[in-house]
C-alpha cells in the first residue's frame, strides 16, 4: 500500500540504493529500473512534471546533483507529499552525514537503508521526525 | 583449550540466566544449538514437548516458571512442532498485571494464534481492558496484539466509538502545533501526519453527512493556514481538496477548494498544474461548472509538451465529457492515441475513446468513423467485444426503425471501408469487421458489383494470408455475396482469384478454413430458393431456429416405414433388449450406456439378436467394439436413432484395425437391396440425411457372400477366414493379421457366414455416397500396394457414387474421381476396366456403407490427397 519502491539511481543508470516494498524477481527489478530511469532521464531536459505514469502506478522523482531519487507509488497517493518526502529523506541523510553526496550513500549503504527503514514500513510513511529517525542510528554508531 | 572454550561458554550461558531461567531452559537452548542434524533436533524437541506437557499439568505453577514454560513453547513452535496444548496458558498470562509477564503473554499469543482462532474471544476482553490502562506501555502491548489478532468481527469491540471527532481533534491539535518541534518540517507541523489524517477523514466522511459536518471547521482552518508558497503546504492543500471531494462538503468549503485549484492552475510549476488538473477532475463530479472558469488553463495543459500533464488532462476531459463536447474530446484523444508508443497506455486510451463514443455518440455516422479510426490505429489492442458491438450496431441499426437511415449508414460504412482497405498493414480485428460489413452489405445497395466486392475480399485474403481469422471472415463474406447474388437470381460469376483462393483453402491446414471453403463451394451449386433459406439477406442477428425433433424428416420416415423399415425404438427399450440378447457367457451385466467399461465385452451372438442386425454379428475374438452387431448405417446421426440396438452399427464398415474377423452375414447386404430407398429389412434404414444424396438402402446386410469374392479374398489375404460382411478389416494395415483371421469363425459358436470378402469389389454401392472415408483411402492405398489388380478398385469403390456402380475403377480413375468429388460434383463414376468385378462391387458397397456410418457429412476427398499422391 502507498509506496511500492524507493530507488536511488545515478545519471549513468547505476543503482545506488533500492528498497522494494513488494516482491519482484531479479529480472523484473532490472527491467523496471532500466525503464524508469530511461523515462526520467529523458524528461529532465525540459520543464516538466516530477511525476511520471508507468503502467498502473506513478513514479515521483527528483534529481539531486548526480543522483535521481525515484519513488513508485500507488495511484491514490498524494504526489506532492511524496515529493516532499523525498526531500525529507535527503535532509535527514544530510543531517547525519553532513553534506551528503553520492559517495556517502555508496560507502555507507547500510546506514542509508537503516534510515529509510525507520521512515517507511511496509510502504507507509511512519516516521518523519528527524530526531526520532536518527537516534537509533546514532546509538548504533556509538555502540561501535 | 577445548575445555577452556566449554567453560567460557558455560559461563556465558550462565550469565544469561539472569532472567531467572532454570537450568533446563539453558540446557534446551544449548542442545538445540548444538544439534547436528534435524533428526537430533526433532528428538530434543519431542522430548521437550513431553516434559512440558507433564509440567503444565501440575497445579499452582509459579508465574516465573510459567513464563519460562511459555518461552519454551515458543521455541517448540518456532522449530516447527505443534504446541497447542500450551496456548491456553499463554492466554492466561495476558491477564497478568506485571508488564513483563503480560508482554510475554501477548507475544506468545500473537505468535501462536491468528485472527480466526477460537481462543481469540478470551483475549478480546483483556485487550479492551488494557487499551484503557494508564500505563502507556501496557496500551502499546495491547495495540501490538491487535494488529495481529483482530479480524472484521472483533473490530467493533476494540475500536473507539466516536472516530470522527477523535480524528478531528487530533488534527486540530497538530495544526495548533501541539506536537514537539522535532516533527516540524519546513515550518509545517507534522505535515505527513496531517496528510494521513486527512485521508482517514475522507474515508470516514464519505457519504456521511453528519460526520462531514464535524470536519468542516478544521478543514476550513487548514485552507486558511496552509502556506501555499511551499511545496509541502501545497501538498496539504491538495489533500484537503481531495478529502473535500470525498465527503459531503459545504458550499464554503467548495469555494475554498475552487480557489486553491485556480491558484494551482495559474502557477508556472508543472507540478502544481498537475495537481490542479487532478483536483479539478475530482471536483467536477460534485460541481461541474467549476471547470468553466478554467477552460483556458486546461487547454494550455492539453497542448503542453509534457506528457504526464497531457495524460492527466485527458483524464480530466474524460471525466467531463458530455454530448456537447464529445466530438472534440474524442478527436483529440484519438490523435493522442495515435502518437503513443506504449501499448499499455494505448490500450487504455483506446478503450476510453470507445467508451465515450458509445456513450455520447451524437450521430451514427460519426460513431462509425470514430470506431474505424480506433480500429485502424489500435485495432489489435481493443477488446474483441468492441468489434462485435460495432458489427451488431451496423446490423441492427441504432434503435430507430428507420430503414432508410440504416441503409444509408451501411452504405457509408461500406464506402469508407472500401477506401480504407487499400491502406497497408491494417490490424487484424479491423479487417475482420471490414470483411464482415462488406459481406453483409457490400452489394446491398447495388452500387458496387459483386465482382468488385468479391475482388476486394480476395485481395484482403491474399494480402493477409497468414492471418487465419481474417481469411475466415473473408471467405464467409464471399459466401454471403454469392448467396445474395444467387438468391436474387443473378448468375454468379466466380472470379479467378476467388476460385484460386477457394481451392487453396480447400486444402488448408486449418479445418475451419477448409470447412468454410467447402461450404462456399456447396453453396455455389445450390439454387436460389435453397440459398435464400440458408443465408437470408440482412439476417445476421436473427436467431437460428433449430428443430430438435427433425420434424422435417417425418415424411421420409413415413415412407420408409411403409416400405417395410422398422420403426424407431427408443433407447430405453433398447437397453431392455440388451438384457435379453444373448451375449456370450460370462457376466452379462448391465451395460450402462455411458459408463466406462472395464470388463471385456461379451462375445456377440449373431443370430440370436432379434433384429436383422444380429445376423451381422461378427464373432470377434478380441474385445473390440466391433463385436457388436453392426448395422448398416444410412446416416450416422439419424440412423443411430433408428437403430434398434445400441451396438455400434458397422454394416459395411470395414474393420480397420485389429484382427480380421468379421460379420457373418453382411455379404447379403451387398446384394441388390440397394435400391435407393433403403427398403431393406434393416431397421435403421429409414431416414437418410437430407443433406446427402439419398443413400438409403445401405442398411441392408449382405446375407451371402459371393464365394468368388471369398476366394479372391482368401487368395489375397492368405486365407483369412473371417466372414466378411459390411465390415472389412483394415486390409491394408493388417496383412499379417489377416493370415490369422482364420480363428474367428471357429470360435464363434454360431455358424458364420463365409469369411468376409475383404475386398468385396463386386458389390455395387447403393447409395450416393460421395463422402470419402479417409481410412478407406488408406486401406485402398495399402491394398493397392499388395494386391495385384484388385486393389486399384478399392479406390474406385471408395469414391463411387450413389448409383450402383458395379464396375471397378483403376487407380487413375480414382484420382480423377477424387478431383471430381472435390469439385463438388458427385456424379456417378464410371468405373473402368473391371478387375475382379465382384470384389470390387462388394468393396464399393462396403466403403459406402462404412462411409455412411462413420464419416462426417462433409466431403473432403482431398484430405488425403497428398497421401494418395
Amino acid at each position: 500500500m502507498g509506496i511500492r519502491f524507493i530507488l536511488m539511481v545515478n545519471k549513468q543508470g547505476q543503482t545506488r540504493l533500492a528498497q522494494y516494498y513488494e516482491w519482484l524477481t531479479l529480472e523484473e527489478r532490472r527491467a523496471l529500473e532500466g525503464e524508469i530511469v530511461r523515462k526520467c532521464l529523458a524528461r529532465n531536459d525540459q520543464q516538466k512534471c516530477s511525476f511520471v505514469e508507468h503502467r498502473n502506478y506513478k513514479i515521483v522523482y527528483r534529481r539531486y546533483a548526480s543522483l535521481f531519487f525515484m519513488v513508485g507509488v500507488d495511484d491514490d497517493e498524494n504526489e506532492l507529499a511524496i515529493l516532499e518526502f523525498i526531500h525529507l529523506l535527503v535532509e535527514t541523510m544530510d543531517k547525519h552525514f553532513g553534506n551528503v553526496c553520492e559517495l556517502d550513500i555508496m560507502f555507507h549503504l547500510e546506514k542509508a537503508h537503516f534510515m529509510l527503514e525507520e521512515m517507511v514500513m511496509n510502504g507507509c510513511i511512519v516516521e518523519t521526525s528527524k530526531a526520532n529517525i536518527l537516534s537509533p542510528i546514532q546509538l548504533m554508531d556509538k555502540a561501535h | 583449550m577445548e575445555q577452556l572454550k566449554t567453560i567460557g561458554r558455560e559461563l556465558a550461558m550462565g550469565s544469561q540466566g539472569g532472567f531467572g531461567q532454570s537450568k533446563e531452559f539453558l540446557d534446551l537452548v544449548k542442545s538445540i544449538g548444538e544439534a547436528r542434524s534435524k533428526a537430533e533436533e526433532d528428538r530434543i524437541v519431542l522430548s521437550e514437548i513431553d516434559i512440558l506437557k507433564r509440567k503444565l499439568l501440575e497445579p499452582d505453577i509459579p508465574k516465573r516458571k510459567m513464563k519460562e514454560y511459555i518461552i519454551r513453547l515458543v521455541y517448540i513452535e518456532m522449530l516447527g512442532h505443534d504446541a497447542s496444548f500450551g496456548y491456553i496458558h499463554a492466554v492466561k498470562m495476558t491477564h497478568d498485571d506485571n508488564l513483563l509477564l503480560k508482554r510475554t503473554g501477548y507475544l506468545a499469543v500473537t505468535l501462536f494464534l491468528n485472527e480466526d482462532h477460537d481462543l481469540i474471544i478470551l483475549i478480546v476482553n483483556t485487550i479492551q481492558k488494557d487499551l484503557r490502562s494508564d500505563n502507556y506501555l501496557v496500551v502499546c502491548a495491547a495495540l501490538n496484539a491487535i494488529c495481529r489478532l483482530i479480524n472484521e468481527e472483533t473490530i467493533p469491540a476494540v475500536l473507539p466509538q466516536d472516530l470522527v471527532s477523535s480524528f478531528v481533534s487530533i488534527l486540530k491539535q497538530v495544526t495548533e502545533r501541539r506536537l514537539p518541534k522535532s516533527y516540524d518540517y519546513h515550518q509545517m507541523p507534522a505535515p505527513f501526519i496531517q496528510i494521513k489524517l486527512l485521508k482517514i477523514m475522507a474515508l470516514l466522511g464519505s457519504g456521511d453527512k453528519s460526520a462531514s459536518e464535524i470536519m468542516y471547521m478544521v478543514l476550513g482552518d487548514l485552507f486558511r493556514k496552509c502556506d501555499s508558497s511551499t511545496n509541502i503546504g501545497n501538498a496539504i492543500l491538495y489533500e484537503c481538496i481531495r478529502s473535500i471531494s470525498c465527503i459531503i462538503p459545504s458550499p464554503k468549503l467548495l469555494e475554498a477548494a475552487a480557489d486553491a485549484i485556480s491558484k494551482f492552475l495559474k502557477s508556472d510549476s508543472h507540478n502544481l498544474k498537475y495537481m490542479g488538473i487532478d483536483g479539478l477532475g475530482r471536483l467536477i463530479k460534485i460541481s461541474p461548472d467549476i471547470a468553466e472558469q478554467h477552460q483556458l488553463a486546461v487547454i494550455d495543459c492539453l497542448e503542453d509538451p509534457d506528457d504526464t500533464l497531457k495524460r492527466k488532462t485527458f483524464e480530466l476531459l474524460y471525466k467531463m465529457t458530455k454530448s456537447s463536447n464529445v466530438e472534440v474530446i474524442v478527436d483529440r484523444m484519438i490523435d493522442y492515441m495515435i502518437s503513443i508508443n506504449d501499448n499499455h497506455y494505448k490500450t487504455e486510451i483506446a478503450s476510453r475513446c470507445v467508451e465515450l463514443a458509445e456513450q455520447f455518440a451524437p450521430s451514427n455516422q460519426w460513431f462509425i468513423q470514430i470506431m474505424n479510426k480506433v480500429f485502424e490505429h489500435a485495432g489489435d489492442l481493443v477488446n474483441i467485444k468492441v468489434a462485435h458491438n460495432l458489427m451488431r450496431l451496423i446490423a441492427e441499426g441504432f434503435g430507430e426503425d428507420d430503414d432508410d437511415a440504416d441503409s444509408k449508414l451501411r452504405l457509408s460504412a461500406v464506402e469508407s471501408y472500401l477506401q480504407i482497405m487499400s491502406e497497408p498493414k491494417l490490424p487484424s480485428l479491423f479487417l475482420q469487421v471490414i470483411s464482415w460489413v462488406l459481406g453483409e452489405y457490400g452489394t446491398a445497395d447495388g452500387k458496387y458489383s459483386a465482382s468488385y466486392i468479391s475482388g476486394k475480399l480476395c485481395d484482403v485474403a491474399d494480402a493477409y494470408s497468414s492471418d487465419e481469422t481474417v481469411k475466415g471472415y473473408a471467405v464467409s463474406a464471399l459466401m454471403k455475396i454469392y448467396a445474395f447474388e444467387i438468391a436474387s437470381g443473378r448468375k454468379v460469376d466466380v472470379l479467378p482469384e476467388c476460385q484460386s483462393l477457394i481451392e487453396e483453402l480447400l486444402a488448408s491446414h486449418s479445418t475451419d478454413l477448409q470447412q468454410r471453403a467447402y461450404e462456399l463451394q456447396a453453396l455455389l451449386a445450390l439454387d436460389a430458393r435453397a440459398v435464400e433459406s440458408i443465408l437470408p439477406l440482412d439476417a445476421s442477428c436473427e436467431d437460428i431456429e433449430v428443430d430438435k425433433d427433425l420434424s422435417f424428416l417425418n415424411g421420409y420416415i413415413q415412407q420408409a416405414i411403409e416400405s417395410g423399415a422398422q420403426p424407431y425404438i427408443s433407447e430405453r427399450e433398447r437397453s431392455g433388449m440388451l438384457e435379453t440378447t444373448d451375449y456370450h457367457s460370462q457376466d452379462h451385466h448391465e451395460v450402462p450406456s455411458h459408463a466406462l467399461r472395464f470388463e471385456a465385452y461379451e462375445r456377440p451372438k449373431p443370430s440370436s439378436l432379434p433384429t436383422q442386425a444380429s445376423t451381422e454379428l461378427v464373432p470377434v475374438p478380441e474385445p473390440s467394439y466391433y463385436s457388436e452387431a453392426h448395422q448398416p448405417i444410412s446416416t450416422s446421426s439419424v440412423s443411430e436413432r433408428e437403430s434398434s440396438e445400441i451396438k455400434l452399427r458397422l454394416d459395411g464398415v470395414k474393420q480397420k484395425w485389429g484382427r480380421p474377423s468379421y460379420q457373418s452375414s453382411t455379404s447379403a447386404s451387398s446384394t441388390p437391396p440397394q435400391a435407393a430407398n433403403g427398403t431393406s429389412s434393416h431397421p435403421d434404414v429409414g431416414v437418410g440425411s437430407s443433406s446427402l444424396k439419398p443413400r438409403s438402402s445401405y442398411e441392408s446386410k449382405k446375407p451371402e457372400i459371393d464365394p468368388e469374392k471369398q476366394r479372391l479374398a482368401a487368395s489375397l489375404f492368405g486365407g483369412s477366414s473371417s466372414s466378411r460382411s459390411d465390415r472389412k478389416s483394415s486390409s491394408g494395415g493388417h496383412k499379417p493379421a489377416k493370415g490369422t483371421a482364420s480363428k474367428p469363425p471357429k470360435e464363434n459358436p454360431i455358424p458364420v457366414q463365409p469369411p468376409p470378402d475383404l475386398l468385396d469389389f463386386g458389390e455395387p454401392t447403393a447409395t450416393g455416397v460421395t463422402a470419402t472415408d479417409p481410412f478407406k483411402e488408406l486401406e485402398g492405398l495399402m491394398d493397392s500396394s499388395s494386391q495385384d489388380g484388385g486393389s486399384t478398385d478399392v479406390m474406385g469403390v471408395l469414391y463411387s457414387d450413389a448409383a450402383p456402380v458395379t464396375t471397378t475403377t483403376s487407380v487413375d480413375s480414382l484420382l480423377s474421381e477424387l478431383s471430381d468429388s472435390s469439385k463438388g460434383n458427385p456424379g456417378t463414376y464410371q468405373s473402368q476396366t473391371s478387375k475382379g468385378p465382384n470384389s470390387k462391387e462388394a468393396l464399393e458397397k462396403d466403403a459406402l456403407v462404412r462411409q455412411m456410418g462413420v464419416n462426417p457429412t462433409s466431403q473432403n476427398p482431398t484430405l488425403f490427397k497428398d497421401l494418395l499422391g
